[in-house]
């Protein structure tokens, strides 16, 4: 397509809410650096492009794919396998890409709760309980409306993946940084990370890059920032604020807890860690001040929503994934497909 | 898989093949654990014996071997046996599993099939657990050659006279003003009747002289600090307000103080004691201790009659708490028991029926030294009993109270049978439920008793009261209990009763535990490491148990016990130095942002936070290795040697079978 | 399926009781269910969540959590931080729609075979009335993404 020589961009949006293409765009004029480096090959919130013209190209004809959003439905998947087929270094770009990110909490409902949700509460204007279907005929053709899934997956579940970059988005900064190392590996001024290595983040946690003072940790009670004010100059988690930042992998300046709000884990878990919300229950129960197990429970009642509160940005990519009346659903639906 | 693994299946004899497939277990693991770097897989009669072991000495240097697994019995019988063999032959002794296919499997399991299913599945764990060992070095720490003893009752004082002999320091630490501890207060001494005082004042004496002696009395450990060889102990020394220095022990401020209290401790309630005393004339040490909360001085501001009349001018009422601190090696608890309170079994009339008493108060009346000089008499003081009823098992094999038995009733209780009729001719019933003598000399005592003409009924009591309903009933005690050797209910009218009250866990066992960091049953005893094989040492290494702090014994156990602990420690000491499993925790402080979640978590005090780096680090010298602060870091900056994640996770995949590669057809 | 459910259980014991609580059932041939296979620990408070959550998430049916009873924990207070742990994971598990059942925490000194066998046994016919929990990352080894080779980048 292109004569120029330039190695091929692409970016790509899935289920995800737009915040990463806004944060690439964030890298001000660095995203010069981006056009004069790269031809962009396809990036639909930016440019027109169709499918069949990624489809047209030879395999492994991009270099470089960024991928945002998380696997929510069948052209999600089909758009994965596509780019995955064209490219030659695929990044799952920000939570959503690598963990499932917010969208991923419908894993603790079905798709039909989900559906029921957003069709056919009294919120809903939809009279004629009108849902979408798969396939509808009009009168130029039938259209196939992408199959919604039961599970929303992080992209590596399904399609390989060369590295994972977080962030709900990633910082401007750090995609900056990583756009800069890929152009000069492209130049074969610097070596690239391993294949399946996280970019654009620390190897510690956010706890790194927050001043707040931090003490020993004893636990007696569980709060919210909308109910009481905290102090400003003290580690939020010590106040009863769950924090996620203990168990998350710095990277973003500790930008939300500096700002007291807690940090909700969206860069991840940290090299070590299997599973982000195991560990961060691990740590927040263990510091827990009781050893009344009727106490213990008065204090744990004070988190409404566990998997919401560990799992804000990760449960795609948990252990479980899912809930078990989500992967019934799916598993049946995988039967009758 | 770069590792070379030797799997070794032991058939224990028919204890494992009895019931599982061992040369099929083997077989298996040959097969389908072989891209898991399984390259050997035998199995053999006994592993643990020395052709066993040789067996895999050979393939380690044959096959050149990286990592090994047993499969046999609990690494807590073998573990050490195989480590040894797999050093001989070169490779580092940690990285050897035992994984346990006859404790877990063929004798708890009686389906073959399934049995032998379980073992392939426990083998495969064991695996995939092993690739992730590291070759380990144990820790090696110096002892310190002092020894802390703690309780100078009968346990403790053998104990602390063992150490000292062989020549190295001894702290011996206790509560109450003198040594002697229980057996201070008996009269006789079951079955040979020995003169209980005087067997036990020559040892007191000898830990009182002793040069390697340290004593310190009316003092208590208060806090434990270090781990084994290198404890640091703080002692509370309570006030006397006398300068034990100065103090000759001549006796005058005990004869001129002109106060007297009830002795509620030595002599149980029944005699009284000055504000200024010793506990008993042969109170070791002689100092005496002036009772603040009784003494006029404190109290109205005048008196001071002991500082008047003291030749040496050793009282001084300024004295004020002292605190110690020890270096010790090695520690033995001997704290000893609490009597179970009989009060808590209201039918029997303690307190409420005057001639009802405690087996520790009809020691003090036998007493010749006790507040009646050796008169067996009832509440009034003078009045011989004619009939006296001795209650077994009281508060002792009872769900309601104690579950267990006391183990020392039955004997205390025919030796008091045997006091009563020799001091005063009457007629005595002993109530037991079961006659348990079985120490040496003890079940001829019980003949003895027989032919002495003491009365036995069989029979738990079911109530002690003073409420005559039939003739001759009239002013005495009756004891309703059903004999149930003739099958009846009877009512036995008696001048006098005696309670043989069991033994309970002193009553702040389970803190004393918690200072020391040793466990207690549920009950309260001090918990030993084996209960047939390591009787005196317990979980926490340096620390030891003797005597009735581990459970309700007699004199001649609790002396062995004390002997025992004394050996363990002699031993340790001469050895120097001590190899520490090195199971610990270590921080990766390029991955610690100091959030400091694991600082409070260790009992420790292993983990420290350096404010200036925000980086926690562990002592290795102090962790005991428990993991908690493994799984408490959020950032998993924390690994743990032994029991990494990878190992906890390897495992499980192999016993859930997940490291297997589908079986071509 | 023809064959009848067995359930599967993953248990996890502490050095010191509950691993030691199993020797004593063998050496006193005290008979349970074969269906447990234990993890020994150190001690309860080496308990990571993630060690339950992996365990189901890779076919186990039920996992059994063990330690010494409160009060008597050989390190002291670790097996508190073990409970406080299991009582939020058991909070996360009902909202991941995981029966409360196929999770439990006993406590069990090294003196109680009898009791640990009859707990195992009382365990694994409550899991098997459950049936099978067959987490569907299970049916995939590779749950977690096989990591491509090392990508090549033009120069």
């Amino acid at each position: 397509m292109t004569a120029n020589g330039k190695p091929k961009f692409a970016m790509y949006w899935a289920a995800a809410c737009g915040g990463c293409e806004i944060a690439v765009l964030n890298i001000h004029e660095k995203i010069l650096d981006v056009d004069a480096n790269f031809d962009v090959v396809f990036w639909p919130v930016a440019m027109d492009a169709k499918y069949k013209d990624v489809e047209a190209m030879p395999d492994q004809s991009i270099t470089l794919c960024l991928f945002n959003g998380a696997i929510r439905n069948s052209e999600n998947r089909h758009i994965a396998e596509l780019l995955r087929r064209k490219s030659k270094i695929l990044v799952a770009f920000g939570s959503c890409a690598c963990e499932g990110g917010f969208p991923a909490l419908s894993n603790l409902t079905t798709r039909e709760e989900t559906l029921r949700t957003a069709f056919s509460t009294v919120s809903t204007d939809n009279p004629q309980n009108l849902r979408p279907q798969p396939n509808y005929t009009v009168p130029e053709g039938e259209l196939d409306i992408p199959h919604m899934y039961s599970v929303v997956r992080p992209l590596d579940q399904a399609v390989p993946v060369d590295y994972y970059m977080p962030g709900c988005p990633p910082e401007s900064e750090q995609i900056a940084a990583v756009v800069e190392l890929v152009i000069k590996a492209l130049k074969g001024e610097a070596t690239l990370p391993a294949a399946g290595s996280v970019i654009g983040a620390g190897h510690s946690t956010v706890c790194d890059e927050c001043t707040r003072t931090r003490n020993e940790k004893k636990i007696t009670g569980f709060t919210r920032i909308q109910d009481f004010r905290p102090d400003p100059a003290l580690c939020l988690l010590e106040q009863g604020i769950l924090c996620n930042g203990p168990a998350t992998r710095n990277g973003c300046t500790a930008r939300c807890p500096m700002a007291g709000v807690p940090c909700v884990g969206c860069y991840g878990p940290t090299d070590g860690a299997r599973d982000f919300g195991g560990r961060l229950m691990s740590a927040v129960a263990s510091v827990i001040d009781s050893t009344d197990p009727q106490e213990i429970e008065r204090i744990l009642d004070q988190i409404p929503d566990p998997v919401g509160s560990f799992y804000h940005t990760n449960l795609a990519g948990s252990l479980l994934q899912a809930s078990k009346p989500t992967w019934e659903e799916d598993q049946h639906a995988a039967h009758h497909d | 898989m770069t590792e070379k693994i030797g799997v070794y299946v032991c058939h224990c004899g028919t204890n494992i093949a009895g019931m599982v497939d061992v040369e099929g277990v083997a077989k298996w693991a040959a097969e389908r654990l072989a891209h898991r770097g399984v390259v050997i897989a035998r199995d053999y009669k006994f592993m643990c014996s020395s052709l066993g072991q040789e067996l895999i000495e050979k393939d380690i240097q044959e096959l050149g071997l990286t990592r090994v697994v047993v499969a046999a019995c609990s690494p807590h019988l073998h573990e050490q046996t195989f480590r040894t063999a797999c050093a001989r032959a070169g490779l580092n002794p940690y990285l050897c599993e035992l994984v346990s296919i006859r404790e877990q499997v063929s004798w708890v399991h009686t389906d073959k099939a399934a049995a032998t299913a379980k073992a392939k599945a426990v083998l495969s764990g064991g695996v995939e657990r092993v690739t992730h060992h590291a070759p380990l070095e144990p820790l090696r720490v110096p002892i310190h050659p002092a020894t802390l003893v703690v309780g100078g009752g009968i346990a403790g004082i053998q104990a602390a006279l063992e150490i000292a002999d062989s020549g190295t320091r001894v702290y011996l630490v206790e509560r109450e003003p003198s040594i002697g501890g229980h057996m201070a207060q008996f009269d006789k001494t079951f079955p040979t009747l020995d003169c209980s005082a005087c067997i036990l004042t020559p040892k007191m004496v000898s830990v009182g002289n002793h040069p390697n002696i340290t004593l310190m009395t009316y003092a208590e450990v208060t806090k434990v600090d270090g781990f084994v060889g290198n404890f640091e102990v703080t002692v509370t020394q309570k006030p006397r307000y006398v300068k034990v220095d100065l103090c000759t022990g001549c006796g005058v401020c005990e004869e001129k103080c002109p106060k007297k209290v009830v002795d509620d401790i030595f002599e149980v309630g029944l005699g009284k004691r000055k504000v200024i005393y010793r506990p008993f004339a042969q109170a070791v040490p002689k100092y005496p201790v002036l009772d603040r909360e009784n003494c006029t001085y404190f109290i109205k501001g005048t008196c001071k009659a002991c500082e008047k009349f003291c030749p040496t001018d050793a009282i001084d009422f300024e004295q004020k708490e002292e605190i110690i601190t020890l270096k010790v090696g090695n520690i033995i608890l001997a704290t000893g028991f609490d009597l179970f309170n009989a009060h808590r079994i209201p039918q029997y009339g303690l307190g409420r029926l005057p001639n009802v008493f405690t087996s520790l108060e009809f020691e003090r009346l036998c007493n010749a030294a006790g507040p009646t000089n050796g008169n067996v008499v009832m509440r009034d003081g003078t009045t011989v009993p004619k009939s006296v009823g001795i209650i077994h098992c009281v508060g002792s094999r009872d769900e309601n109270y104690h579950a267990y038995c006391s183990s020392i009733c039955c004997m205390q209780s025919l030796k008091f049978a045997h006091l009563v009729r020799e001091r005063t001719g009457a007629e005595v019933y002993n109530f037991y439920i079961d006659m348990r003598a079985p120490g040496k000399g003890y079940e001829e005592f019980y003949h003895r008793l027989l032919e002495e003409g003491v009365h036995f009924v069989r029979g738990k009591v079911a109530e002690v009261s003073a409420f005559a309903r039939l003739p001759g009933e009239e002013g005495h005690l009756i004891v309703q209990v059903e004999d149930t050797l003739i099958g009846k209910q009877r009512r036995i009218p008696l001048d006098m009763v005696v309670l043989s009250a069991g033994l309970e866990p002193r009553h702040d066992a389970k803190q004393v535990a918690k200072v020391f960091g040793i466990s207690c049953s549920a009950d309260g005893w001090y918990i030993e490491k084996h209960p047939k094989l390591d009787p005196v040492a317990t979980m926490t290494e340096g620390i030891y148990i003797a005597g009735a702090v581990q459970g309700p014994k007699d004199i001649p156990a609790s002396v062995a016990q004390g002997a025992a602990a004394a050996a363990r420690v002699m031993g340790r000491i001469q050895q120097k130095e001590i190899a520490l499993e090195p199971v610990r925790a270590s921080i990766d402080e390029t991955r610690c942002s100091g959030c400091r979640i694991c600082n409070a978590l260790c009992p420790f005090n292993a983990i420290l936070y350096h404010a200036d780096t925000a980086v926690s680090e562990v002592n290795p010298a102090l962790c005991q290795g428990c993991g908690t602060c493994v799984a408490a870091c959020p950032a998993g900056a924390i690994s743990g040697t032994g029991f990494s994640d990878e190992q906890v996770l390897s495992q499980m995949e192999g016993l859930l079978l997940r490291n297997l590669q589908p079986v071509e057809v | 399926m023809t064959e009848a459910f067995e359930p599967v259980i993953i248990g996890f014991t502490c050095n010191w009781c509950s691993y030691r609580a199993a020797d004593l059932a063998g050496t006193a041939r005290v008979k349970y269910a074969p269906n447990v296979r234990l993890i020994r620990l150190m001690c309860s408070g080496r308990l990571d969540p993630t060690f339950v959550l992996k365990a189901l998430a890779s076919g186990a049916d039920g996992v059994m959590i063990t330690g010494c009873h409160p009060g008597e924990c050989h390190y002291l207070e670790q097996n508190y931080k073990a409970m406080r742990r299991y009582h939020l994971l058991k909070r996360m598990l009902a909202q991941m729609g995981v029966e409360p059942g196929r999770v439990k925490l006993v406590w069990a000194s090294a003196a109680e075979g009898v009791r640990l066998a009859g707990e195992i046994t009382k365990l694994v016919e409550e899991v098997r009335a459950l049936g099978p929990l067959n987490w569907p990352t299970a049916g995939v080894a590779a749950a977690l993404p096989a990591k491509p080779a090392a990508l090549e980048v033009p120069a």
